[in-house]
């Protein structure tokens, strides 16, 4: 462990680093393979929640096809839909969206913005991508085995999710939960990484309210997924006893076929209870880090200081707190104590209130700032609307009576893909094109850029929007084909179609942007070691893409906060955190 | 779910307790540092290691915090009938003691630079948590020979799932603890050891405490405790 003086203030961390401390590669193997570097182990998650993401997005394409056009593919049965759907949902939510922002974009940036050398326990932190890439694989294989994979959506619930009348009874849902606890298992290493090296590896002068907000946002959503992912291990564990052990933790009696199963007596709300208590938390882990990452792109391509430091800060607290007091929004139709419904319908609405608070500060960074209108910058700006947007519907399924007409519709399905699939989404697409020329050294293709954002944007607002609409004719989520149903009008068909058309189209962008980060890799514009004219500490770095040991021989130390952007009187609009300060000029 | 809200205010509080001393209202915008004033970054002096176990050891604190709620949850059906608890389950509880006890003896050798002493106590704490860890295992099988089987009811499920999962924490320490031996053995310096064992002695008081609950919980007074107070409510 590094030595710390204690002074007057408080720890201070020492300028150098004893060269043993730093775990060094010594082949091809640990230099890229089992690595320990955080740098490497990020790419390495980021590769992964990619990969598997874009099978999510394939599936979903199956999805919508089947919805235009039901019935017309024979590739495309009942058991299949519901599979896809289940598939898509899990992988989205889970090994893309919070492994990228945790995995991903937690390891690369938090050493990099706290200005430390690596994570402060490397070894957990390789083993952590390790044990993520093996819950991975157990997902896919879960595709090959006899049956499928699980098509109890991606909520699980019992007594469905393991009754012989849900695909994937047999491995499916097996593997299903042996995925997520392993998933679990892994996260809690990095996790440790991730919240430790921000409270220990801070660099000198680097307080916590000099933190930039990425750094706040990443560090919260690990704290709320590191107390919220245990709910769903123990939903998962117990879940697997009934399945395999014959217990009946959630499964109440049931006749099945004219034959009573062995189960009896167990509450399938007790896992509603559980799933949604880590349910949540989970959209706020995937929230937090976007808001965080949304304030210093707006702030850098905007050239403004984010307005507000110190109430980003406090909402991004509030809301981590808050997330813990509404699980039970998601359970208004599985009945309750109306004084429970009131009290969650109340807490629900109150999380608006620091929310609001964030939007309503993003706005006023933007105002009389020096936009420019960079890829990144696009895409921070389309999370603002959209994640408003998807704010706005939530605030109607916060009360119970609004919401039980609209509980599993595809209102629902447009809510929650507007607030926790677009625009986090966006948020990854914008981070990425903003940190990749740090990461590769290179900048990626601006026209192609553009493009893909423009497509990407357009299209959600043309694939959620009407979704709204069909939810609130009534069309309902997860049903493989309407039939003739006579509530549900000939124009429906007609907008489904075109739903698909829409989604089609962005999926192709999608691959505009696969195509972008490896053309850029070989063929991009060399970047420079700060492109953006960037304060945070990333971009100060000796080396570009950062060295091993992430600095040189000393650590940067940091004499103000992270947005000193057209400081009135300096050289440059921007001020690096390190840079110290002029002496008054006498 | 009462228990975890409960618990998690308790490390909610111990979380607004840092937060209060981290200067949350500091104006930053306002305070660019001097060039030799380097200020301490509000990080706390305890190596980042001690850090990391707090941490886990409130993800541990949630996670049996869910399962006890899920278990009083689950103890309102019909269908529950509390099993008696083995008699070994006491002499279980001396060994786990007597293990912690022996890793604190190791933690003040340590502290002392009796290489010798931290030997004898991480080897017998070692050998004594395996010890019941059988022990443990044994129950089980007494429980099977006379028909309380895992899935003949919910309150036999949950005393194998709670014991399992205590058991495979303390498994996940012996391992942190065979590292720590072997640093031992390798003849490192008391300065190098002291720490492992230091934080070894801290899970393993954990543990123990947290076997403690628990066996109390299991035990079929409480769940006749729990009717009462419920009675009491309604
Ligand atoms: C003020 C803001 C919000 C409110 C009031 C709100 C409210 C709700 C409510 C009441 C439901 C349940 C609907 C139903 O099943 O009948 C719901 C579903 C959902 N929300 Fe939100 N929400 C808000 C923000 C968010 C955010 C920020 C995210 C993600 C980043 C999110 C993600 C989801 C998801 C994924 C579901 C659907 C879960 C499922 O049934 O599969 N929500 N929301
Ligand atoms: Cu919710």
């Amino acid at each position: 462990m590094v030595d710390t003086t204690i002074g007057a203030a408080g720890v201070i961390q020492p300028a150098e680093v004893k060269d043993v401390e730093l775990y060094h590669p010594k082949s091809w193997v640990t230099k890229y393979v089992f690595c320990q570097d955080a740098k490497v182990i990020a790419i390495q998650y980021a590769i992964t929640a990619l990969g598997i993401g874009l099978v999510a997005l394939v599936l979903s394409w199956l999805i919508r096809l089947q919805l235009a056009f039901p019935s017309s593919f024979s590739a495309i049965g009942p058991t299949d839909y519901l599979q896809f759907i289940t598939m898509h949902g899990m992988i989205m939510v889970i090994y893309l969206l919070t492994a990228l922002f945790l995995g991903g974009f937690g390891n690369y940036l938090i050493p990099l913005m706290v200005g430390a050398r690596d994570m402060v326990f490397p070894y957990v932190n390789m083993l952590s991508y390790w044990v993520y890439l093996l819950a991975v694989l157990v997902l896919v294989a879960s595709f090959f085995m006899p049956g499928g994979p699980t098509g109890a959506g991606w909520t699980l619930y019992p007594p469905q999710a393991i009754l012989s009348g849900t695909p994937g009874q047999d491995w499916g849902i097996i593997l299903m939960l042996a995925s997520l606890i392993l998933f679990i298992i892994g996260f809690t290493m990095g996790g440790l990484n991730y919240v430790v090296t921000v409270l220990q590896a801070r660099t000198r002068g680097m307080t916590m309210m000099r933190l930039p907000l990425t750094v706040w946002g990443i560090f919260m959503a690990t704290v709320l997924a590191l107390l919220a992912f245990p709910a769903l291990f123990v939903g998962c564990v117990m879940m697997l006893f009934d399945r395999i052990l014959g217990t009946s933790f959630f499964m109440p009696a049931i006749v099945e076929m004219g034959q009573h199963l062995k189960y009896g007596g167990g509450s399938p709300l007790l896992f509603q209870h559980l799933f949604w208590f880590f349910g949540h938390p989970e959209v706020y882990i995937v929230a937090l880090p976007a808001f965080g990452i949304v304030s210093d792109l707006i702030s850098t391509h905007a050239r403004k200081n984010i307005f507000g430091y110190r109430m980003m800060v406090w909402a991004i607290i509030v809301i981590g707190a808050l997330s813990f007091l509404v699980w039970a929004h998601h359970m208004y139709v599985s009945g309750m104590n109306p004084y429970f419904g009131f009290y969650f319908a109340t807490t629900t609405l109150v999380i608006a209130i620091p929310t609001a608070i964030k939007v309503y500060n993003w706005v006023l960074t933007l105002w009389r700032g020096d936009i420019h209108l960079t890829v990144p910058m696009l895409f921070a700006l389309s999370f603002i609307v959209t994640f408003v947007n998807g704010g706005l519907t939530g605030l109607f399924l916060g009360n119970p009576v609004v919401d039980v007409p609209l509980s599993d519709t595809m209102f629902v399905v447009a809510h929650f893909h507007m607030v926790m699939g677009m625009a986090p989404i966006f948020v990854i697409f914008g981070a990425i094109y903003h940190w990749y020329p740090k990461v590769t050294g290179r900048m990626m293709n601006e026209a192609l850029g553009q493009f893909h954002f423009w497509v990407s944007f357009l299209g959600a607002y043309a694939i959620y929007f009407p979704m709204h609409y069909l939810g609130l004719l009534g069309v309902p989520r997860r049903y493989f084909e309407m039939g003739d149903m006579a509530f549900i009008p000939q124009s429906a068909t007609t907008l489904n179609i075109f739903i698909t058309m829409a989604a089609l189209t962005v999926g192709f962008a999608q691959m505009v942007f696969l195509f972008n980060l490896i053309w850029s890799l070989f063929w991009g514009k060399p970047a420079g070691s700060n492109p953006w004219r960037a304060t945070t500490l990333e971009w100060q770095t000796p080396e570009t893409p950062p060295g091993h040991g992430n600095w040189g021989k000393e650590l940067p130390v940091v004499y103000r906060w992270a947005y000193d952007y057209s400081v009135p009187g300096a050289k440059e609009d921007f001020v690096p955190q390190n840079q110290p300060p002029t002496p008054r000029a006498a | 779910m009462s228990i975890t809200l409960l618990l998690l205010a308790v490390i909610g509080a111990i979380a607004a307790w840092w937060l209060s001393q981290q200067r949350l209202m500091s104006k930053p915008w306002l305070e660019v540092g001097a060039i030799d004033d380097v200020r301490g970054t509000g990080a706390s002096p305890v190596p980042a290691a001690t850090v990391g176990l707090g941490v886990f050891l409130a993800v541990v604190v949630t996670l049996f915090a869910l399962l006890i709620s899920a278990y009083f949850m689950r103890m309102q059906t019909a269908d529950w009938a509390q099993m008696p608890a083995p008699k070994l389950l006491w002499f279980n509880t001396g060994l786990l003691i007597l293990s912690s006890v022996a890793l604190q003896y190791a933690q003040v050798a340590a502290r002392r630079g009796r290489m010798e002493d931290v030997a004898g106590g991480l080897v017998a704490g070692g050998l004594l948590a395996l010890a019941f860890m059988a022990g443990q295992l044994l129950a089980w099988q007494q429980l099977n020979a006379e028909g309380y089987f895992l899935a003949t009811n919910p309150a036999n499920a949950f005393f194998y799932l709670l014991t399992g999962l205590h058991g495979l924490h303390l498994l996940g320490g012996l391992v942190a603890l065979a590292l720590t031996a072997d640093k031992v053995w390798r003849g490192l310096e008391p300065g190098q050891v002291r720490l492992s064992v230091r934080l070894c002695a801290i899970y393993w008081h954990f543990l123990l405490a947290l076997w403690i609950v628990l066996f109390t919980l299991l035990t079929p007074w409480v769940g006749d405790f729990a009717t009462i107070c419920r009675q009491l409510l309604t």
